[in-house]
């Protein structure tokens, strides 16, 4: 029964957390926008009234799954690394690297890239695992280290190993057509990275939910103790959940580059990490809820574009709401009260019950 | 090589030094103060971005530099006192709290940007203040010193006052010693009673203040507008330094002075033809290697510890048998 | 002068889940003199002066200060009353100085920064009026135990006390810190204070108090002059048990030896020795209890055998293999299951369900795995049969197990610990704070699992618990065995109580039968 209620509880809560945000959302939009009622239609409806922007909000979505997962995994462990931001970087970059130097058949190629993208999103969440592990610096501050880090290592790799000078900007080369991510649906940009992503979520789900390694994770992640005490080795754990997150936050930095554009392109941080963070909260990191939370994002995202072209208020206003919505959600006794109440109702109500009877 | 030697023993690059400095050192005492009450947290960052964007603001809206440091400090004020609420009354997450509110204060201040300039970029065409630089009579005419010392922004030298107001605050007033107190053993605050809560959002605010100050500079001071994003992990690496620093006003100025020394000579590197890429990353790593030192320090020391406590007890076997 | 100061009239604290913490205890102390309140762990003892503290309320019953009824409702008003409290976990500040620590809160002012030179002397002041021989400016992290207790004390003068409650103090200093400790209790005495000493150790009782009140069971057994009792008469009052608990068991049947311990001591982080050469074994088929006023080194031997601290000297042999370099899981395959007494740090993961929980220390063999995965029916098969088998009352076993009673939960760490077949399991403190139904179904657990060829180790200070589940018996004091006795049942608690209270102590020849395997 108390569970019920925590459920109901936990529902409750982010349920009202949404609406909180979306009334801040619409709230400000009253107060800056000239036409108020249109630019709130732009804002929920605009994402639906083309092809090409539903497909937007696919491909919105699409890398969110991958990081998400990746933080799924860290954050399981109770590990505050977020690297993944950096990860996805790095990983766009050395996919883009194999997309433009190597020649390798279709196919092959892209797994290729996504191996390598893999591989440095790996290199750059194991850092602060390292530093963790080895010389118990908390990785909160060490991975915003690493985000810089890999944001100026991968610039360096693309403007000076792989730059196009033809290409007017700063750029890649132009990835080899092997390489590239083909368009599923023709007309909505959205690419075969959905079907990717959708894999890895699946099979994140299970290992972390249905394998031994995924229980020992969150085991590890929920009382290290005593995962000790039941002989858990804790260290190998925190190093793997970190090591699968990052390969997947790579993974999800080749996928976008390689279905979305024709080059490298990126000058500054792409904020996908923390998208992946915050939607890995709002899904208190259960894969099973990452697609809603991810397409929520990706949705009020897409709102937010849309509205932005058609009126003044600035897409911003979407990383505004994400950002209330978690700093309730993670508010422990925000509606706790009621909650307490309605649990001492129902024991009371038991307690009736039984004398009653 | 010769080249870098001779730009690094230079007044400029000292005084560099010490002008790239001022926000670490700011923040990094912002970040000792919340250490040693209890409460450190995350969200330096975003209260730095929010006192910039806020400073510039107040100071372009009304002409008047004082009131856009108040404003400034007011923007500080408010992630931090949101971090308080949400921590402290609510029981939420110091962490995650903290990436929602950095993640907050960039969205938002960009959101309040693009309205006021139409830009997502910088507040260019607002016509924001600086903050004076200081010319110190006399010094100013002694030669490499006066080079050195004289002519920063008024934040920079406001910035070595607050450590010593830190050592003061933390060390020598009833407050400190109460922010201590809460920070190391708050049963031992309440029972002799101390409010321990009302303590926790006194460090908060006093530390967002210092924080703030940082962020007014970089708006203020180290450049002459707010852009997106501009603390660029500062918040993090004052952390960092007071970490290093051991969470003692001296020491955490020194590691503040060392990191800012990497950025300067980053910048002197820059200008001498090598990838400014690699050169830009170089501050972020000399903190990783930092952090990874001090980690290493502490668990020596502490290995020293309990091996000279398994010492003491063979010695007692010994004794007994 | 004998007159009384301070009454705690019929005193009754019910706590809300139920335990009866204190029944109509009467206390009275007189003003200037040195009182002992002794009983056992859980005798109600540390609930009294928390209520005389202020930090818990009691339902029933009046306290009179000077013969006018007062109010305690929290410490700060205690203070101010001039009851002070010496609590067992220091409430100091590690990186502050002596005279910070002693004027937190009432810090002495100049031109608005605190007056550090004016602290000092007052801590100067008041160490030297007391004659307590601390330095004022030493940190008190870098002071000894003992130093750091009498910073507690002149804590408490600082502001008044004039009534001392010292719960336990001597628990953590060296013989020669107690003895310093004495000679200044005894001077604050001359000067006119009053001081409460709660403590097990009935010689230091005898040597420093000059009355005592024994409580038992949450109520008053006597309060008497202390040249007028013995400290056999005391460990009578104390020690005694409420019931005969029914256990059904036939005589044990020793078989090979799957425990051995050999010569093990053990210095603690404060520098205390808390192991002393401890020997002792365990044949299959026998549970071996260890009974003891805890604190005595109970925890630490568990700890070292479960694997859980590797810190100390000596030798543990289960099933002929030394297990110092084993992690915990080589030494679970190793077949050892363990109960610790810290069901909420160690023994769950509160957030976990009840499957969760049963399944921690096997969920990664061969017969749970279905390919990748784990083998989901398998395990649910097993953790529904546990939970019946174990009658664990939940909603079901996808239940997050903080939401079970204290009883429920340890059966969901009995039915893991065991069900793993061990060869050996330790249990520590197995019954604490749970309902009598669940602790009578987990002592008769205990006893199937030795009849089915386990080797047990108990430890509890439930002294019924020990002496009636027990096969053999060892009694443990300030680290060391003061006696062991091969047949449980031939030993009476009254004996024990000596053993335990460290009034007797065995000779190493009758003791060391307690490790040899015949």
């Amino acid at each position: 029964m108390n569970r019920n209620i925590e459920k109901q509880f936990q529902i409750l809560r982010t349920l009202l957390a949404v609406a909180i945000a979306i009334a801040v959302a619409f709230t400000i939009i009253c107060f800056i926008s000239d036409n108020p009622i249109e630019t709130i239609k732009s804002f929920v409806l605009g994402p639906l009234t083309s092809k090409r922007k539903i497909g937007n909000i696919i491909t919105n979505l699409t890398p969110m799954l991958f990081v998400g997962a990746g933080v799924c995994l860290i954050f399981s462990a109770n590990q505050t690394n977020m690297a993944v931001e950096g990860g996805f970087f790095v990983g766009a970059m050395f996919a883009s690297v194999v997309a433009t130097c190597v020649k390798l058949p279709t196919g092959i190629h892209v797994i290729a890239c996504l191996i390598a993208g893999g591989i440095a999103g790996a290199m750059a969440c194991l850092i602060p695992a390292f530093l963790f592990v080895k010389f118990n610096a908390k990785p909160v501050v060490s991975s915003i280290m690493v985000n810089n880090m890999c944001l100026f290592v991968a610039l360096f790799v693309i403007n000076h190993l792989i730059r196009d000078p033809a290409a007017g900007f700063l750029a890649s080369y132009k990835f080899a057509k092997t390489s590239r991510i083909g368009e599923m649906i023709p007309g909505t940009g959205i690419h075969y990275g959905i079907l990717i992503g959708i894999t890895v979520l699946i099979i994140t789900f299970l290992y972390l939910n249905k394998s031994k390694a995924g229980y020992e994770i969150r085991t590890v992640g929920r009382n290290v103790e005593f995962a000790r005490y039941s002989g858990i080795n804790v260290n190998s754990v925190i190093i793997k959940a970190q090591l699968l997150g990052g390969i997947l936050a790579g993974m999800g930095g080749a996928v976008e580059v390689l279905g979305m554009y024709k080059r490298f392109q990126y000058q500054s941080l792409t904020n996908h990490g923390f998208d992946g963070i915050m939607i890995g909260i709002m899904a208190n990191y259960n894969p099973k809820m990452l697609p809603l939370a991810a397409l929520f994002l990706a949705y009020i995202r897409a709102g937010a574009d849309s509205m932005q072209r058609t009126s003044d208020v600035p897409v911003e206003l979407a990383n505004i709401m994400i950002a209330v919505i978690v700093i309730m959600i993670v508010a422990e006794k925000f509606l706790y009260k009621m909650k307490h109440k309605r649990i001492v109702a129902a024991a009371q109500k038991k307690l009736e019950e039984k004398e009653a009877a | 090589m010769d080249k870098i030697l001779t730009a690094i023993f230079t007044p400029a690059f000292l005084f560099s030094v010490i002008r790239v400095s001022t926000p670490l050192i700011l923040g990094s005492m912002a970040a000792l103060i919340c250490n040693r009450g209890g409460m450190l947290h995350i969200a330096f960052e975003g209260i730095m971005l929010s006192a910039a964007f806020f400073g510039m603001l107040i100071s372009a809206l009304t002409q008047n530099v004082l009131l856009g440091i108040i404003g400034a400090i007011l923007g500080g004020l408010l992630i931090s006192m949101m971090l308080g609420y949400f921590n402290l009354v609510l029981n939420s997450d110091k962490t995650l709290t903290g990436i929602a509110l950095n993640t907050f204060a960039s969205a938002g201040t960009i959101f309040a940007l693009y309205l006021l300039v139409q830009d997502k970029g910088t507040s260019n065409s607002l016509p924001s203040l600086t903050v004076p630089n200081i010319a110190i009579p006399i010094i100013k005419d002694i030669p490499i010193l006066g080079e050195i010392i004289s002519g920063h922004n008024l934040l920079t030298y406001i910035a070595f006052i607050t450590v010593f107001l830190t050592y003061i605050i933390i060390f020598r007033t009833p407050l400190g010693l109460r922010i201590r107190t809460v920070g190391e053993n708050p049963n031992a605050a309440a029972s002799v009673g101390i409010n321990v809560l009302k303590v926790r959002f006194i460090t908060l605010a006093i530390s967002a203040v210092i924080a703030s100050l940082a962020g007014a500079y970089m708006s203020m001071g180290y450049l002459s507008w707010f852009s997106r994003d501009m603390i660029a992990g500062r918040g993090f690496m004052s952390i960092a330094a007071q970490n290093l620093g051991a969470a003692l006003p001296l020491p955490s100025l020194l590691a503040s002075l060392a990191f800012g020394a990497v950025t300067a000579l980053a910048n002197v590197l820059q200008t001498l033809n090598m990838p400014s890429e690699i050169i830009q990353a170089m501050p972020y790593v000399a903190t990783l290697i930092g952090l990874g030192v001090f980690g290493y320090v502490g668990k020596v020391s502490n290995r020293k510890r309990s091996k000279a406590v398994l010492g003491s007890a063979k010695m007692r076997e010994g004794g007994n048998a | 002068m004998e007159q009384n100061i301070l009454v705690m009239e019929n005193i009754t604290k019910v706590y809300s889940n139920g335990f009866v913490a204190n029944k109509n205890v009467n206390f009275s102390i007189h003003e200037g003199e040195i009182h002992a309140l002794v009983g056992e762990n859980g005798a109600g003892k540390s609930t009294l002066m928390k209520i005389l503290f202020g930090s818990e309320k009691p339902d029933e019953g009046r306290i009179l200060l000077r013969g006018q009824e007062i109010h305690i409702d929290n410490p700060t008003v205690a203070i101010n009353y001039g009851i002070g409290m010496v609590h067992q976990h220091f409430m100091l500040v590690p990186s502050l100085t002596v005279a910070d620590n002693l004027v937190i809160g009432m810090e002495p002012k100049k031109n608005g920064l605190y007056d550090v030179a004016k602290a000092e002397e007052i801590a100067r002041e008041v160490s030297e009026k007391y004659n307590f021989k601390v330095d004022s400016k030493t940190r008190v992290r870098d002071l000894s135990v003992g130093m750091k207790q009498k910073v507690e004390i002149l804590k408490a003068l600082v502001r008044g006390a004039k009534i001392l409650i010292l719960d336990e103090p001597t628990a953590v200093l060296t013989p020669q810190e107690t003895k310093e400790l004495f000679v200044e209790l005894k001077h604050l005495k001359e000067q006119g204070y009053t001081v409460v000493f709660i403590s097990h150790k009935l010689n230091e009782v005898k040597e420093l108090c000059d009355r005592i009140t024994v409580l038992r069971a949450g109520k008053t057994i006597g309060t008497k002059e202390i040249e007028n009792v013995t400290e056999q008469d005391i460990s009578r009052m104390m020690v005694g048990r409420d019931v005969r608990l029914d256990i059904d068991k036939n005589k044990a049947v020793p078989k090979e030896t799957v425990l051995k311990v050999s010569h093990v001591n053990k210095v603690n982080s404060l520098g205390k020795q808390v192991l002393n050469d401890v020997s002792f074994h365990i044949p299959r088929g026998v549970i071996l209890g260890i009974a003891g006023v805890e604190g005595n080194g109970q925890s630490e031997i568990s700890e070292i055998i479960a694997g859980m601290d590797q810190n100390f000297v000596g030798n543990v042999m289960v099933n002929g293999k030394e297990t110092r370099n084993m992690t915990v899981r080589q030494l679970r395959e190793n077949g050892v299951a363990h109960i610790s007494e810290d069901r909420m740090t160690y023994g769950i993961v509160g957030d976990g369900s009840i499957a969760e929980n049963m399944i921690s220390d096997r969920y990664y063999k061969k017969e749970f795995q279905k390919g990748v995965l784990l083998n989901q029916k398998k395990i649910d098969n097993l953790v529904n049969d546990l939970i019946g088998r174990f009658n664990v009352k939940c909603d079901g076993k996808d239940q997050p197990i903080r939401m079970l009673s204290g009883g429920n939960m340890q059966k969901v760490v009995a039915a893991r610990e065991f069900t793993s077949k061990a060869d050996l399991i330790v249990a520590n403190q197995p019954t604490r704070g749970i309902d009598i139904g669940a602790s009578m179904f987990l002592r008769n657990k205990l006893v199937e699992l030795r009849d089915a060829g386990a080797a047990i180790l108990l430890i509890s200070a439930d002294l019924s618990e020990v002496m009636d589940v027990s096969d053999r018996l060892i009694v443990m004091n300030e680290g060391k065995i003061s006696a062991y006795f091969e047949d449980a049942s031939q030993v009476t608690e009254e004996e024990m109580g000596l053993y335990m209270l460290g009034i007797k102590q065995m000779t190493p020849d009758e003791i060391r039968r307690a490790s040899s395997d015949e």
